[in-house]
């Protein structure tokens, strides 16, 4: 589903070279559910990026359904993550001035989707996410969680194959973060590939593989027990 | 959810911010409206008086002063008729019309009135030469005279100051003469001793005319006993020719006499329409350059602090298009709203102002509504275009916090 083929990334920053990826090889099954862990700056959110198409490679490949997605355009890489990639921020950037249904109808729009379709998606992922009362209440008139279950509910909005969470739960409080890890665990169970970095070892745990990443190098690979036993 | 649902949500959601650039663009189309729209009634107003005042363009005595146009003739100098017959036989384009005048203070009755030379159209259509010259066989059309040669009521000097035919024993008199002569028309009338026939009493003009008495060209010079000389020219020249320099090339052909515009006539009207003009040449100058800027300035600002919804936007699926469109419709939004909010205030602007500004009465012009959206939407376009194509542009990962 996913690939990453020795892929590294490097910036200049104040007459300085920083590796941010160095060197990363990474294969990630369809329906697969991976946590990416390490300290700040190891580079967890620059290979999320480059997963989602968001950020090109100094060098290496990456392959989403084995194309390659630096050799699109732009805007192709825009339509390809509007077809087959969630996004969820830490920061959850929903639209501060659109409600909480607006919110969800904004990749239906972007899809083409038609005012009425998109109304009823809408209405029916905010009920999933548990917030059918707060249809028209703009983010900053709902809490952190509600705000991440919003988001959720627009990551879901175009059905993607791909799920690409940055810190999920980075903003919440234990009890919420569980919530939206639950949610997470729901959506693979459909058979979605989630791709989750985290600072949480407890969110961490609930995937069936961990990669830690240290210095922008994935330094280890960690499959959960109970994976191995249900495989 | 439309693109126009997320453009309008956030102009609203920021309208404070926006009010700067929004004003800046209304208040200089209000400014450009309100000057356009009266200068247009200002300068109809100046049309409508040259129109009024027939001829539009005299040969005077090179000495003369001129203080009224409609006494210009009764200063006492004088210049040849010989004039008359040098400006027919040019080949100076746009004179649709000639008029000569001789004026002689007369005493009737004991009070003084002007007995006025002029000669008839008929006179210079009996000369061969004259007729020759074609001044009345071109075709007319450009000049105040339109429709005026044909008429025959001998009353239309008060309003053309041409007159078709004038018989020796002829006279016309304004209104006031007669009413102080107690005259009307086929009475007897004896000036400096020779008989005439009141042909016609002229309706009142309010001007020096409504006094005069008016007899054949050729009369008054024997009875003035000056020869055959004239106080004054009436050309009616083409509007066109003379906006070309038709008084510069009477002048030059004849350099002995002055020759003057009605244009410096009502000069004060038309400094005015000329300052008009200028003011909303400088006007759209500063609105290009104070709106341009402050558009382009606000949607810079606005790309800036937009640029993790933006991001947001793309990591959605969003491409570089559709980010475009965002801002280039808010930018149309903008001008068409400030172009049509700056019509409406620049025409009550001029509705209520023209008269005390100009002195002339201001109706709206619809005209000007299409006008000012033009070019509100043309700068607010192009003040916010480099903007919209850096957000269109914005790398997405800057949404993120940690890269």
């Amino acid at each position: 589903m996913l690939r990453m083929e020795n892929v590294s990334k490097s910036y200049r920053h104040r007459g300085q070279t920083v590796i941010a990826l160095d060197g990363a090889c990474v294969d990630i099954a369809k329906g697969e559910f991976v946590s990416v862990v390490g300290p700040s700056g190891s580079g967890k959110s620059t290979l999320l990026l480059m997963l989602g198409g968001m950020l090109s490679p100094s060098q290496g490949r990456v392959l989403l359904e084995g194309q390659s997605l630096y050799d699109l355009t732009s805007d192709a890489r825009a339509r390809l993550r509007k077809k087959n990639v969630g996004f969820v921020f830490q920061t959850f950037n929903l639209v501060p001035y659109l409600t909480a249904l607006e919110n969800v109808q904004v990749p239906l729009f972007l899809a083409g989707a038609d005012d009425k379709m998109q109304e009823q998606a809408a209405v029916g992922l905010l009920e999933r996410v548990g917030l059918a009362d707060r249809l028209d209440h703009k983010p900053s008139e709902l809490s952190v969680g509600q705000q991440q279950r919003v988001a959720l509910a627009r990551m879901l909005a175009n059905d993607p194959a791909v799920i690409l969470a940055d810190e999920p739960t980075g903003n919440l409080d234990p009890e919420t973060s569980q919530q939206i890890i639950e949610f997470f665990e729901e959506f693979n169970e459909e058979g979605r590939t989630v791709v989750m970095v985290t600072h949480d070892p407890k969110a961490a745990e609930r995937a069936k593989r961990t990669l830690r990443l240290q210095n922008g190098a994935i330094i280890s690979q960690k499959e959960r027990e109970e994976a191995f036993r249900a495989a | 959810m439309r693109l126009r649902t997320l453009v309008w949500r956030e102009i609203f959601e920021r309208k404070s911010q926006l009010l700067t650039s929004f004003l800046a663009i209304l208040l200089g189309i209000t400014v450009i409206v309100s000057i356009k729209n009266i200068s247009f009634y200002s300068e109809k107003a100046v049309a409508r008086e040259m129109d009024s005042l027939g001829a539009n363009v005299l040969v005077l005595p090179k000495s003369a002063t001129l203080q009224d146009y409609y006494a210009a003739d009764m200063q006492g100098e004088t210049i040849p008729e010989e004039y008359v017959t040098q400006l027919a036989l040019s080949d100076l384009q746009g004179l649709d019309n000639i008029s000569p005048k001789l004026s002689l203070p007369v005493e009737l009755r004991g009070k003084t009135f002007t007995l006025t030379g002029i000669l008839p159209k008929s006179e210079f259509q009996a000369k061969a030469a004259w007729q020759g010259a074609g001044i009345f066989s071109r075709p007319i059309g450009c000049g105040a005279s339109v429709g005026m040669m044909g008429a025959d009521d001998k009353k239309t000097l008060a309003r053309k100051r041409v007159i078709e035919t004038l018989e020796d024993r002829e006279v016309l008199v304004g209104a006031d003469a007669a009413a102080a002569l107690r005259l009307k028309d086929a009475d007897p009338l004896e000036v400096l001793g020779k008989k005439f026939t009141v042909t016609a009493v002229l309706p009142q003009t309010g001007t020096v005319d409504d006094c005069r008495i008016f007899a054949h060209l050729h009369t008054v010079q024997d009875l003035s006993g000056k020869g055959a000389v004239i106080n004054a020219i009436e050309v009616i020249g083409c509007c066109q020719e003379i906006s070309k320099g038709l008084v510069a090339k009477i002048n030059h052909l004849l350099p002995d006499a002055k020759v003057v515009t009605i244009t410096q006539i009502v000069q004060a009207q038309s400094k005015m329409n000329q300052l008009m003009s200028r003011l909303s040449l400088i006007f759209l100058v500063i609105i290009v350059l104070v709106g341009g800027a402050s558009i382009a300035n606000y949607m810079y600002a606005n790309v800036f602090e937009r640029r993790r919804e933006i991001g947001t936007l793309m990591a959605l699926g969003a491409d570089s298009f559709l980010v475009l469109r965002i801002f280039l419709l808010k930018a149309l939004l903008l001008g068409v709203v400030g172009g049509i909010g700056g019509y409406l205030l620049g025409t009550a602007l001029a509705v209520m102002l023209g008269p005390k500004l100009a002195g002339v009465p201001v109706l709206p012009m619809p005209i000007l509504a299409l006008w000012a959206v033009g070019i509100s939407v043309v700068l607010s376009l192009t003040a916010s275009y480099f903007p919209a194509r850096r957000a269109a542009r914005l790398d997405p990962c800057a949404t993120f916090q940690e890269i």
